[in-house]
């Protein structure tokens, strides 16, 4: 059984770094043939960077737009981030200093990011225009990472699992040198879900996490007049 | 075509988001364009036999050629952040108006073609094949999106759906089923040099005309020239200042300017005309050739500097694109930016202190100003992020003792569209743009009983023509648009007076 989902996780990081490696390809290939930033917009390289940082961060446009999408989205988001950060420790050894200081955010940051699914999930079903632009596949996203997150938060506060030998276990894959993983029924869950989310990731709205940092409207300077931009295909106009 | 049959939505205190009532603007549609319009911007004339498979290749070949297309088609999440932002949904409660009910027209059949997820499991993430009903729904509501903007403010993602209709236009004149009003447009400005279609000769007389006007109204032989080869500015300006209310006063006042300001400029035949309808339809190719006219007129007048006068759309392409599209124009005088707003030149006079202003010629008006959607987020005046919202107030209130904003919410970058925007100011949208003035006219109805204001100034043409089409629908004087330099006209002292041996004779003393 651990070989089987040594197999599945070795498959899904595969899917995963060639697919967004292939979506990102496509991204930077694709030029932008006009400046459109939506302004006001930052005149220097720096100030894009700040407003990228702030939209990345903090999501500044959503913070504009409806408060309740941007609590319940930034809870989800910055939970996430914390948790991710704190499972750092199964794949690191030793584990870095910040990553032991975060642990105990980390695990409480846990509830922050299923409240916020939770929140994002009864938007979705009872705002009338929220509900009407959902397709089966945006339930379907919060429902997994809900699962997700709950049977985490399980593992962590009400079963504990043996992560000791769940370290192993993925120190172990790098080096090919599988142990055994437990056989917990919320583990398996876990990482079940998990590997699934990784395959998916580059084939779903889940793009939105390379995309932002493609998107013209947000990543262009504003200063048309004072340099000249032109694309590949555009310059062949002016020579033909 | 049948005099429109639909009610003006009532006004409101507050900008309320309606419930969705699916289809009550699915019946819109406007004219098709003729084949002879088609054809002479090098669309098919007709719906193509093969249309679908010249829809999804045009579809791949915009997807490699804009990357706004490629990410905002993948990277909505669906989060409903967009959903109450956009003027037309405001006003109309259908939900396809919502902009990413609109973009997803587009998108779920982007997922059916050029997507995994779409071409396997098309019913989990909504994708559908092309069909006739998809493309009569894109026709429809890709021509209830006036381009303006607002939705990419509010979306974590910067999508702004203006890419998309742009996109979706595109491939309706790719099938060979395009916009007349638009279409015809376009065509009149490659032939005859601006939207209007109005010839040289006819321009000249309109000048002439302005020349005698402002004779008369001030003992001031202000000049409104044409084509002068060896002027230092050329001003680019939209059609509508030639001839419409009150697009024209805003005209008389660019020229005051100008006189006072001591600097020689021109107008010319060949680039008539501001507005680039080229963007409406999202064809680089037909943009860049509007575009061109204006750097030929340029270099035959041997000019040192362009300015434009008051256009929304236009100063997006201007401001953002014209360097792209026509440029270098290394040309032209550095010292300047290429090109300039008229405010931006007004503004910097102002500064320097050549002009002259008696304020209380402007006292009967109390003004407040339309942030034009182009102008707003799309472009920019002066040296710092949001000098387009700063110049045109600081130039409207050198002139005017009373001013007052409407609220914090519906100006700047979060202004509503006049409603008419984008290639929807045409009759047979009058249903679409009626309602979509609805946000606008609320915030407008607003500040003039709260602060009793009396006139709404803009610097677009296009919000103009829509104001003075709206305001009636609306229960409220249709003269009350201004222009900007309208109002910089009714104030400005020329103190650059004509010697009475320069003194034009307009036919008094005729009886030499």
């Amino acid at each position: 059984m651990s070989s089987v989902y040594a197999a599945l996780f070795f498959l899904a990081t595969i899917v995963l770094v060639l697919g967004l490696v292939r979506k990102i390809a496509q991204y930077a290939k694709a030029p932008a043939p006009l400046k459109i930033p939506t302004t006001p917009a930052p005149v220097t390289q720096t100030g894009v960077v700040l407003r990228m940082f702030r939209e990345v961060v903090f999501f500044e446009s959503l913070f504009k737009s409806t408060k309740w999408t941007w609590i319940f989205s930034w809870l989800f988001h910055f939970g996430m981030f914390l948790v991710l950060l704190r499972h750092l420790r199964y794949f690191i050894d030793p584990v870095w200093l910040p990553i032991q200081l975060i642990q105990p955010f980390g695990k409480y940051a846990a509830f922050a990011m299923v409240a916020g699914l939770a929140g994002l999930l009864i938007r979705r079903i009872f705002v009338d225009r929220v509900r009407y632009i959902s397709a089966p596949s945006d339930y379907l996203w919060l429902l997994l990472l809900i699962a997700i997150g709950v049977s985490g938060a399980m593992m962590t506060f009400v079963i504990h699992t043996d992560v000791v030998a769940v370290k192993q276990f993925f120190t172990g894959f790098w080096t090919f040198s599988i142990g055994d993983l437990p056989m917990d029924p919320a583990l398996l869950i876990h990482l079940t879900l998990v590997a699934v989310l990784m395959i998916l990731l580059p084939v779903s709205k889940l793009l939105h996490i390379p995309g932002i940092f493609f998107s013209p409207s947000r990543n262009q300077v504003d200063n048309p007049r004072e340099k000249r931009h032109l694309v590949e295909w555009a310059r062949k106009l002016e020579d033909s | 075509m049948a005099k429109a049959e639909f009610k003006t939505p009532e006004l409101s205190e507050y900008i309320e988001v309606p419930d969705l009532v699916e289809g009550t603007m699915e019946h819109i549609t406007c004219f098709v364009a003729k084949p002879e319009h088609q054809e002479a911007l090098g669309f098919p004339g007709e719906k193509t036999e093969n249309w679908k498979e010249v829809a999804i290749d045009k579809m791949g070949d915009l997807l490699s050629r804009y990357r706004s297309f490629r990410v905002y088609l993948d990277a909505c999440v669906k989060c409903g952040s967009c959903t109450d932002k956009c003027h037309y949904f405001l006003g109309t409660q259908d939900p396809k108006n919502m902009p990413v009910g609109r973009q997803d027209l587009l998108r779920k059949v982007y997922r059916r073609y050029f997507t995994f997820a779409g071409k396997y499991f098309p019913k989990l993430v909504g994708a559908v094949d092309l069909s006739e009903e998809i493309v009569d729904d894109w026709y429809s509501y890709f021509h209830q999106c006036s381009q303006c903007r607002r939705c990419s403010v509010f979306c974590p993602y910067g999508i702004d759906t203006a890419e998309i209709s742009m996109a979706a236009r595109e491939i309706l004149d790719a099938i060979g089923i395009g916009q007349k009003y638009c279409n015809e447009i376009i065509g009149k400005v490659h032939t005859i040099g601006n939207n209007l279609g109005l010839p040289g000769p006819a321009i000249l007389d309109t000048l002439e005309g302005l020349e005698e006007d402002v004779w008369e109204e001030t003992d001031v032989a202000v000049k409104y020239p044409l084509d002068v080869k060896g002027a230092d500015i050329l001003l680019v300006t939209p059609s509508a200042d030639f001839f419409a209310e009150p697009h024209v006063d805003g005209l008389i006042g660019y020229g005051k300017v100008f006189h006072e300001a001591g600097v020689s400029w021109t107008l010319s035949t060949t680039a008539s005309e501001a507005g680039n309808f080229g963007m409406f339809i999202g064809s680089y190719e037909n943009m860049r050739r509007v575009s061109l006219r204006i750097r030929q007129a340029a270099l035959e007048l041997g000019v040192k500097r362009i300015v434009f006068g008051e256009c929304g759309h236009a100063w997006r392409i201007a401001y953002s694109f014209l360097n792209t599209l026509a440029g270098p124009f290394d040309f032209l005088d550095p010292d300047y930016p290429v090109p300039q707003h008229i405010c931006e030149f007004t503004l910097n006079e102002i500064e320097q202190g050549t002009l002259e202003f008696d304020k209380s010629e402007n006292d009967e008006m109390s003004i407040t100003f339309h942030d034009s959607c182009n102008v707003a987020r799309a472009s920019r005046m002066g040296d710092k992020p949001g000098g387009q919202f700063e110049i045109p107030r600081k130039v409207i209130k050198a002139v005017v003792n009373n001013y007052h904003d409407m609220e914090w919410d519906t100006i700047h970058e979060r202004t509503f569209c006049c409603g008419g925007g984008g290639g929807i100011l045409t009759d047979d949208l009058m249903e679409v743009r009626v309602k979509g003035a609805k946000p606008r006219m609320s915030a407008l109805k607003n500040v003039m009983e709260e602060k009793g204001v009396t006139h709404l100034a803009a610097i677009c043409a296009i919000c103009k023509s829509q104001f003075t089409k709206m305001f009636p629908y609306y229960g409220m004087d249709m003269f009350m648009i201004v222009s900007v330099h309208q109002l910089v006209s009714n104030a400005i002292v020329m103190n650059r007076k004509t010697p009475p041996e320069e003194a034009p004779d307009y036919g008094e003393d005729d009886d030499e």
